[in-house]
């Protein structure tokens, strides 16, 4: 019963766009299942937003130590080809014939880069640490984080001075050129993968939470490099400002999500991972108040059980109300959160130290060169043959439920083929 | 095979400046007779690889010995393609990273780990693949959305697949619906399902054979080679699948159940019954067909309750919406009243939530309905409480109809209940003692509700189905890996996996497929799959030594060992995943890779070298799992955060490969402190073999016994768990424990 012609058929590679989680995924399954694969990104490391998880619901495990599967996998795989720095520019075509126009711009470091940091040493200029959210600076010439794919520095130029040649003069290894200029690419694939994945929601846009005003107002994505050991307060998480322990802490949901004048959306995910997060706090600091302010709680399926377990244990107040403005004790640095406890039906303001602002997702398919059905927030609905949206550009999901997704559309990107299909 | 080693060198990334590399140089060919040792300043640039591959090419040497960065770097680099063997030494990241320069207990580190490097590379063999013919063809369990889907998209990719579907019709649970959740912007109305289209596209599919009416009797092989015994009315038929795809779907918790008094009032439906009566036409008052102008929803009605759900069954919030609006296009007068604990209606259906909140005569209330009694206008009065209402005063609402939101309770089998049971079953036909028998009867009593609940029908020793985990669901333990089953080869989809809604369980379907799919291909090429995907290697059992003590067979995770009635091991490679814990638990040590064994952890052990007690050099020895504590010693180097020079490292597949004759013979030969890294154990382990640091950490409690014989502190060995991102930590675990050897002073068997 096997259908041998099944495989013996040329497969033509599966165009992958985007590197984080979900496009890591699609890219590693299909190559593992035979189907060649070019997987793209735009910035210089893979693994996307949960590169900078500092760990996962439910099981508040670090996202690293899956990462270090998936990478393994990739050294072992020649079926997988990654660019990063790049960008679709354009594709034309039909399914199991695409071409597919890919920019890449220059990363300054070759792959003979051994990851010695001698560059680093010698670099005599910072840029800020975008990886980071721009908490803290880090070396011109870096490695995006420390544990990141592909395992080769990189250089942001807008920071050096003029003429400067330090790190490629220090770089015994010759990895280093400076005279690198942006390429084009032109490759057969089959089918596209759209995986470019999301962006927190703008929190300064919130004009009411004070987000970008009182800097002791962040969001849950800050807050996730701010636990991070390989954060830029290595783990501790204090107050952006002044450094201070928090000895109370509100989460406010649905910061921009589920509201007309925001994103109109569930974002899905910020109940659970905020109920994750004051696992963080409670952790470091055992006597702090947490408070999470929410509309609805939505844990669904396991998660509900991560949920009870969560507030249990971690003696969590949970206020039925949306968090309606932020103010700041202009003294203390303090923040005035104002809510309405509609079990309680009342309204009352109280004092943190620190809120954090559970932002919620926004798909990033603006400027895909591809014509799609998009939605009026921004989610893929669908795309031409062949062409498939996979992960958080289709609709806001957690980790898991996007690997799944990224496995299924593997799939479906392979029924698409060509025979003699490849690199033109 | 004949070994030509060849040990080369790098003085880069200032290993040149850290260590004596003359001296290093000297134990491969001095002291283990290497014929050829070369060093090179730029070992993975083009020079230096282009003089290893050119010696490999003349045959001056066939596996190599590569002493510069971690084996997590360049890998692509110092791949010399499958004939040649390669062992890495890692100097860099775990020696002159992480160790004073131009230091003797460096140096002697350095030297260390280059004879165990240069022991493990004598003992490595060439990996022979697993080359047995293998189907491609996907066997799917279960013909609703996620089956159909499941066998649909295999298809579409160029894949048989054959579908067994227990009822007459293809369609499950979706295929009756009178509508689904809205999918397309902007979100806000229920859509007809379009499931019909599909089953028609998979019944005319030419890659496709379904058996409807049809059930699974038997499965017995591995991956690639399953044989199905399948019967459908009064034909049975045998069929071969490389894979299996097991799409069973769910079944509504029982209403009778429920703690919720008046629950079994005849004007009380589930809301799975209306959407029967909804598909079937006309929706009425069930006790007197009257028309039904009040509805009461009592949603989580089970679910997220410990006594019963625990978990949240994700889709009855939106159904309530769904079904709310089946009762209005009967009557656009009908009061609907919504009662929830929080209303989950995740990403787009927040759309839908809002369209009907906006409704005038919708009305959705946070609390709890304590009771429900029928009143003298034959009405259903039910009693809110802690809504929105009030706190102390309870509410009550006179409704025509009531519909419990029951939530979903996945169609698996209980595989290890199973397995419990049979076993006991077996004890008691022995009648082996009075104890064993009335232990057998008790253990029965409990599992008895297991018997016959069989789906799979595996022939496997550990069992005839998936382990379930949380909940009954036989999901995956992995927020990274959500299809790792621990049955190699068989996947779960859609309900049966975790509470869903049809289109996540259409999508689910489809990765599970693509999992099976890219199973058949890895046993295709000899390969293991996930996590040590692409593998060649797998162990081989020296049967003449074997004791039938059974600890294999019962400790694989992934119950891919067999036994015969006199319980020797039967092994099937293809459902293996070769993470070594069979080797761990053998006490004959009769298990080994090619590349991978007990003789080869213990030569490296003898290769390192122990100074007597007079020098105050302790020595340490650490297993460290190769996928987390490995990569964090790496890292600790990467930040150049050093520790004790007195450890040496050897990385395992897995601690649960751990065998402890290793310890032992550690121990005998005066190494003074063995410390184990694994995984983290327990509920939310992180072990991707499931059990290996558990299994580890239970056998030295064996070990204790030989301490106690060899009259050794039993703090000598200790056992961490250890994230991968714990790189700040793991320099302080192993300082402490240093600390603390150096105070119980040198192992007494040093120099015997």
């Amino acid at each position: 019963m096997p259908s041998p012609e099944s495989s013996s058929r040329e497969r033509a590679p599966i165009l992958v766009v985007g590197g984080g989680i979900t496009g890591l995924t699609c890219a590693i399954e299909a190559a593992e299942a035979g189907n060649p694969v070019v997987l793209i990104e735009k910035s210089a490391y893979l693994g996307g937003h949960v590169a900078a998880f500092h760990r996962y619901f439910p099981k508040l495990c670090p996202p690293p130590c899956g990462l270090e599967i998936n990478t393994r996998r990739l050294h072992n795989n020649p079926k997988i080809e990654i660019l990063t720095l790049a960008e679709l520019e354009s594709l034309s075509g039909s399914p199991g014939n695409y071409q597919a126009v890919v920019r890449t711009a220059p990363r300054f470091v070759k792959e003979s880069c051994t990851l010695c940091g001698a560059c680093t040493a010698v670099c005599p200029t910072q840029v800020p640490d975008l990886f980071n959210c721009g908490i803290g600076k880090k070396k011109a010439i870096h490695r995006p984080y420390p544990m990141a794919f592909p395992l080769q520095f990189r250089i942001d130029r807008s920071a050096c001075p003029q003429g400067c040649r330090l790190c490629a003069d220090a770089c015994k290894f010759g990895a280093i050129d400076l005279d690198q200029r942006p390429a084009k690419k032109t490759l057969r694939v089959a089918s596209v993968v759209l995986a470019t994945g999301w962006e927190p929601y703008d929190a300064g846009k919130i004009d009411n939470l004070g987000f970008g005003r009182f800097p002791h107002v962040v969001t849950n994505v800050m807050l996730e490099r701010m636990a991070a050991p390989d954060g830029p307060t290595g783990g501790r998480i204090l107050r952006p400002s002044d450094g201070k322990p928090p000895r109370s802490v509100a989460f406010v949901q649905c910061a921009g999500s589920r509201d007309r004048n925001h994103l109109p959306y569930c974002s899905g995910v910020c109940c659970t991972a905020s109920l994750k997060q004051a696992t963080y706090i409670r952790e470091q600091y055992p006597e702090a108040t947490i408070t999470v302010f929410y509309i609805d709680l939505r844990t669904p399926g396991h998660l509900e059980d991560f949920a009870a377990k969560t507030v249990a244990a971690n003696q969590l107040e949970l206020i039925k109300g949306k968090a309606g403005k932020v103010e700041q004790d202009t003294e203390t640095g303090n923040l005035l959160v104002t809510a309405e406890d509609v079990l309680k039906g009342r309204k009352s303001t109280r004092e943190y130290d620190l809120v954090v602002l559970a932002v919620g997702m926004v798909p990033q398919s603006s400027g895909l060169p591809i014509n799609l059905l998009i939605d009026e927030f921004g989610f893929v609905s669908s795309g031409p043959p062949g062409v498939y949206a996979s992960g958080c550009v289709k609709r806001p999901a957690e980790v898991a439920a996007s690997i799944r997704d990224a496995t299924g559309a593997a799939l479906k990107a392979m029924r698409n083929r060509t025979n003699g299909a490849g690199h033109e | 095979m004949n070994k030509q080693l060849g040990v080369y060198i790098c003085s880069g990334c200032s290993l040149g400046e850290a260590l004596d590399l003359d001296r290093l140089a000297l134990v491969a060919t001095r002291e283990r007779k290497v014929p050829i040792c070369r060093t090179h300043s730029f070992l993975c640039g083009e020079e230096g690889l282009t003089q290893i591959r050119s010696d490999l090419a003349d045959g001056s040497v066939n596996t190599v010995v590569v002493a510069a960065c971690s084996p997590r770097a360049k890998t692509a680099s110092f791949d010399f393609g499958p004939a040649s063997l390669v062992e890495r030494v890692n100097l860099r990241e775990q020696v002159a990273w992480s160790h004073a320069a131009r230091d003797e207990d460096t140096q002697m580190l350095a030297e260390d780990c280059l004879r165990m490097g240069i022991a493990r590379a004598e003992k490595m063999e060439p990996l022979e693949p697993l080359a047995e013919a293998i189907s491609r063809t996907v066997l799917v369990v279960g013909g609703g959305v996620a089956g159909i889907h499941a066998a649909l998209d295999g298809a579409n990719a160029g894949y048989e697949v054959i579908l067994v579907e227990k009822e007459a019709e293809l369609g499950g649970f979706v295929g009756g619906l009178k509508r689904v959740f809205p999918v397309h912007p902007p979100y806000t109305s229920a859509e007809t399902a379009g499931l019909g289209e599909k089953i028609q596209a998979l019944k005319s599919h030419p890659l496709v054979t379904v058996f409807c009416s049809a059930e699974v009797l038997r499965i017995d092989g591995q991956p690639g080679m399953f044989d199905v015994a399948l019967r459908q009315g009064q034909n049975q038929a045998t069929v071969r699948a490389g894979a299996i795809v097991m799409a069973t779907g769910w079944k509504p918790y029982d209403p009778a159940k429920l703690d919720l008094p008046g629950c079994d009032l005849p004007d009380v439906m589930t809301n799975v019954q209306v959407e029967k009566a909804a598909a079937a036409g006309v929706m009425l008052r069930p006790s007197d067909g009257k028309p039904v102008r009040s509805v009461l929803f009592v949603l989580c009605a089970g679910s997220r309750d410990p006594n019963h759900l625990s978990y949240c069954s994700t889709v009855c919030c939106t159904a309530a919406l769904k079904q709310a609006e089946y009762f209005r296009e009967q009557h656009s007068d009908v009061q609907i009243f919504i009662v929830y604990r929080d209303m989950v209606t995740p990403g787009f259906y927040e759309r839908y939530y809002e369209k009907l909140q906006s409704h005038p005569l919708n009305f959705f209330l946070k609390g709890e309905v304590q009771k429900l009694e029928r009143n003298g206008d034959g009405k259903i009065v039910a009693t809110l409480r802690g809504s929105l209402l009030g706190e102390d005063e309870p509410l009550n609402l006179a409704v025509d109809l009531v519909v419990l939101a029951t939530g979903m309770v996945p169609n698996s089998a209980d595989n290890n209940a199973i397995q419990t049971l049979r076993d006991a079953q077996k004890k008691l036909e022995r009648k082996e003692s009075e104890a064993q028998v009335a232990e057998a009867q008790k253990t029965i009593g409990l599992l008895e509700r297991h018997a016959n609940t069989e789906i799979l029908n595996l022939g496997y020793r550990q069992g005839p189905d998936l382990p379930v985990l949380q909940n009954g669901f036989p999901n995956s333990h992995f927020v990274c890996f959500p299809y790792e089953t621990q049955r190699t080869g068989i996947y779960a989809a859609g309900a049966v996996r975790a509470p869903m809604d049809s289109v996540l369980a259409a999508e689910d379907a489809g990765g599970a497929m693509m999992k099976a799919i890219q199973c058949v291909e890895m046993a295709v090429q000899g390969q293991a799959v996930h996590p040590r995907a692409g593998d060649l290697s797998y162990p081989i059992f020296a049967l003449q030594r074997c004791t039938q003590c059974k600890r294999c067979t019962v400790e694989c995770p992934f119950g891919a060992i067999d036994e015969d009635e006199k319980g020797t091991p039967r092994f099937n490679p293809y459902r293996c995943r070769r993470c070594g814990i069979c080797m761990g638990a053998c006490p004959e040590r009769i298990i080994s890779f090619k590349n991978y064994s007990v003789d080869m952890i213990a030569s490296m052990t003898k290769a390192i070298e122990v100074p007597d007690e007079t020098e105050d050099k302790p020595r340490i020895l650490i297993f460290a799992c190769e996928n987390d504590a490995y990569p964090a010693l790496d890292q600790a180097g990467m930040n150049r955060r050093t520790y004790d020079a007195s450890v040496r490292v050897i990385p395992l597949r897995c601690l649960g490969s751990m065998n402890i004759v290793w310890i032992a013979d550690a121990l005998s030969r005066g190494i003074d402190g063995v410390m184990l890294m694994g995984c983290k154990f327990g509920d939310d382990y992180q072990c991707h073999f499931i059990r290996g640091s558990e299994l580890a950490s239970r056998r030295l409690e064996n070990v204790k016994d030989t301490l106690e014989r060899l009259q050794l502190e039993s703090g000598r060995i200790e056992l961490v768990q250890l994230a991968i991102d714990e790189c700040d930590r793991v320099p302080q675990v192993i300082d402490d424990f240093v600390a603390r050897i150096r105070e119980l002073g040198p192992n007494p068997y040093k120099g015997f």
